[in-house]
């Protein structure tokens, strides 16, 4: 099964005519994923290796029931890129891009959870994958194997590091979710925990957070009520300095609050296996998993 | 991006929001000037981005021109948190019948604006959320609506404002909220929001931080920038589009990635060193981002030991590789550099690493084996 993306998503690159959108869209394409369309306004009616590109969203999705976007869309024009991809109907946007202003964020998540079923993932974050069955974003797809553990992050380079852990012992993954690192993200921990949970695919998961914010400690919560699956967890930035973006426009100790120790505290408190060293993935779920 | 209090008041004076008149000074001489000019009391404010300034004795009243000199003599160069005055702003005094505090932030929990309005200002205001919570009333606002009239109006109301703040009130909140959206602030907060004798609301403070996502459509914030005393090392890394923050440790630290940076400072922590910096290089670096990355650590004399940890997505490691190779051709590199590649490219930029060998340089397999022997290298500290 795996969550989010597998064999049926149809994907829709906006912006793959673009240098990034181009490399990463065929990436995707190369390692399987069914691409069915690119859209960039101007270029409607022309092909790009095969595939067909279209003026607006609205077409493309009429065209090639495309159920998954991407926007690889630069800063200023990414918020109605997004926008335009929930009123097309796709059930997933996956935002690649960085640096899309905080207030363009609040707006759109709350415009398309008004407005339609669609789910976004990021902005600010490296895709999602689903090993042997599909990749959607940027992740380097060879540092994966499939398999049965479900990993969720709100860093793309931690979540390399932790797949990469896990497939050195021979432990595979079922899906791979880069939540992103801004403040507002479409998709939290607790909607991927919800699906990890639900997954009869995944058996265990890890879950990679960071300073800033509470979505740990609302994933805590979650995992209280609802998760009977294994958790190992880690968060970065236990030394990072309080009032500083740590490079992440979300990782940042505001006051007291959004430490890495209240995080640990929390997901320890509620049965979380909680690491202080993220090269220690996966052998802590070869112990947990038996 | 925090503002100074006068680049804030300016803001908000540009977007209708009431504050007292002021000039700006960074001498003595300049402080008596603007007093002269302003006429009556006076207050003399350090200019500083910390908070706690007015405890520190940085702002002082003066009831005349050759006392604003004199005031401005005492706070010019001082000390606040690590923070030295340079400039003063010197405003008008104002009649204080009540203070106010009002803020407008974005709630990344609820995922919505949050307003927040007590009638308890001129305090810290989250001493007063301890003390008596219900004095500090607090709304969402949605933010494809914005705040509206009647939200403005109940925030007033649910806080208790004086009956003759509440319509001036609620017209200064509908305003600050507009510089909030207007300006993409991470947070708008005035504290006091004061009620003058006269019956007016006023903002006598401003503390504001801007949204660096956002100045591409402020190209004017660029004057705000300006102003500050910025860090030779970090102005330095900022040309080269590094993101960089000094720490106070001696292993200098170079990654990609902002998760994985901030995970290797936490690693070298935990075996026993401190990490001198958080450098990123961000997603894609190429050969010259790693020289870039390299020459920025060469600007610090606490530097002892240098851990480039990558591990390549986007980034290949074999250009990585190349970087490292160029800078230590180029530069005089004072020390020696441990480094980790995996992902992208990884075997190819071992080899390339391992095709040029030099005693400075050494190549490990893992993340925590790289920090322990940065670690080692950078000596006890």
């Amino acid at each position: 099964m795996a969550i989010l993306v597998d064999e049926r998503t149809r994907l829709v690159v906006q912006g793959l005519t673009g240098k990034e959108g181009q490399f990463h869209g065929f990436r995707n394409r190369d390692y399987g994923t069914n691409l069915v369309a690119g859209v960039t306004p101007g270029k409607g009616g022309t092909e790009l290796d095969g595939v067909p590109i279209f003026n607006t969203m609205a077409e493309a999705v009429a065209a090639t029931e495309a159920n998954t976007a991407m926007a690889f869309v630069p800063p200023p024009f990414a918020a109605d890129a997004i926008m335009e991809a929930a009123a097309a109907g796709v059930d997933l946007v996956v935002a690649i891009t960085e640096g899309i202003p905080a207030h363009d964020e609040a707006r759109v998540y709350n415009y398309i959870t008004q407005t339609s079923q669609t789910r976004l993932l990021g902005p600010n974050c490296p895709g999602l994958m689903s090993p042997g069955k599909a990749n959607v974003g940027i992740m380097p797809p060879e540092i994966a194997i499939p398999g049965r553990v479900g990993v969720v992050s709100r860093s793309g380079t931690l979540t390399y590091q932790a797949v990469h852990e896990l497939t050195m012992l021979g432990i595979g993954q079922s899906s791979c979710i880069g939540i992103g690192g801004d403040p507002v993200p479409g998709t939290s921990f607790v909607d991927v925990l919800d699906l990890f949970q639900q997954d009869e695919e995944t058996d265990a998961i890890v879950m990679i957070g960071e300073i800033g914010g509470d979505a740990e400690e609302q994933a805590a919560d979650f995992i209280k009520a609802k998760v009977t699956k294994p958790v190992v967890s880690y968060i970065a930035g236990v030394t990072a300095p309080p009032g500083k973006k740590m490079g992440h426009a979300g990782a940042i100790i505001s006051g007291n609050k959004g430490t890495a120790s209240a995080k640990m505290e929390a997901l320890a408190a509620v049965g979380a296996t909680v690491l202080d060293d993220p090269t220690e993935i996966g052998t802590a779920i070869q112990s947990l998993l038996g | 991006m925090d503002l100074f209090e006068y680049q804030g008041k300016s803001l908000f004076a540009r977007m209708g929001v009431p504050v007292p008149e002021g000039r700006l000074a960074a001498s003595p001489t300049f402080a008596r000037t603007a007093a002269d000019e302003l006429g009556g009391p006076v207050v003399v404010k350090a200019q500083v981005q910390v908070g706690g300034r007015g405890k520190a004795g940085g702002i002082k009243m003066a009831g005349s021109p050759r006392e604003a000199e004199e005031a401005a003599a005492q706070i010019l160069g001082m000390d606040i948190k690590g923070h030295t005055v340079h400039s003063v702003w010197v405003e008008q005094a104002s009649e204080i019948a009540a203070e106010y505090y009002a803020s407008f932030t974005l709630d990344r929990s609820a995922k919505k604006h949050l307003a927040m309005v007590s009638a308890q200002g001129g305090v810290d205001i989250e001493g007063v959320a301890e003390s008596d919570p219900d004095a500090v009333v607090k709304l969402h606002i949605d933010p494809v609506v914005g705040l509206t009239d009647w939200q403005a109006r109940a925030l007033v109301y649910r806080a208790k404002l004086a009956p003759a703040a509440a319509r001036k009130a609620a017209s200064a909140l509908k305003k600050l909220y507009g510089a909030f959206v207007a300006l993409d602030c991470d947070l708008v907060e005035v504290n006091p929001l004061i009620l003058t004798s006269g019956g007016d609301v006023v903002a006598l403070d401003a503390k504001v931080t801007l949204d660096a996502n956002a100045f591409y459509r402020h190209p004017d914030f660029g004057e705000f920038e300006a102003a500050f005393t910025r860090d030779p090392i970090e102005a330095m890394a900022m040309e080269s589009d590094l993101n960089f923050i000094k720490l106070d440790g001696s292993v200098g630290i170079i990654g990609n990635g902002a998760g994985l940076v901030m995970s290797t400072l936490d690693v070298v922590d935990l075996v026993g060193g401190r990490a001198a910096n958080f450098l990123d290089v961000g997603g894609g670096a190429g050969a010259d981002t790693i020289t870039n990355a390299l020459e920025v650590l060469t600007r610090d004399p606490t530097v002892r030991s240098v851990l480039i940890n990558i591990f390549g997505g986007i980034t290949r490691c074999d250009l990585v590789a190349e970087g490292i190779i160029e800078a230590l051709g180029r530069l005089d590199l004072p020390w020696p550099i441990v480094v980790r590649l995996d992902g992208t490219n990884a075997e190819a930029g071992r080899a390339i690493l391992a095709a040029s060998p030099n005693e400075k340089l050494m190549a490990v397999a893992t993340m925590r084996e790289a920090a322990e022997r940065a670690v080692k290298l950078a000596g006890g500290d």
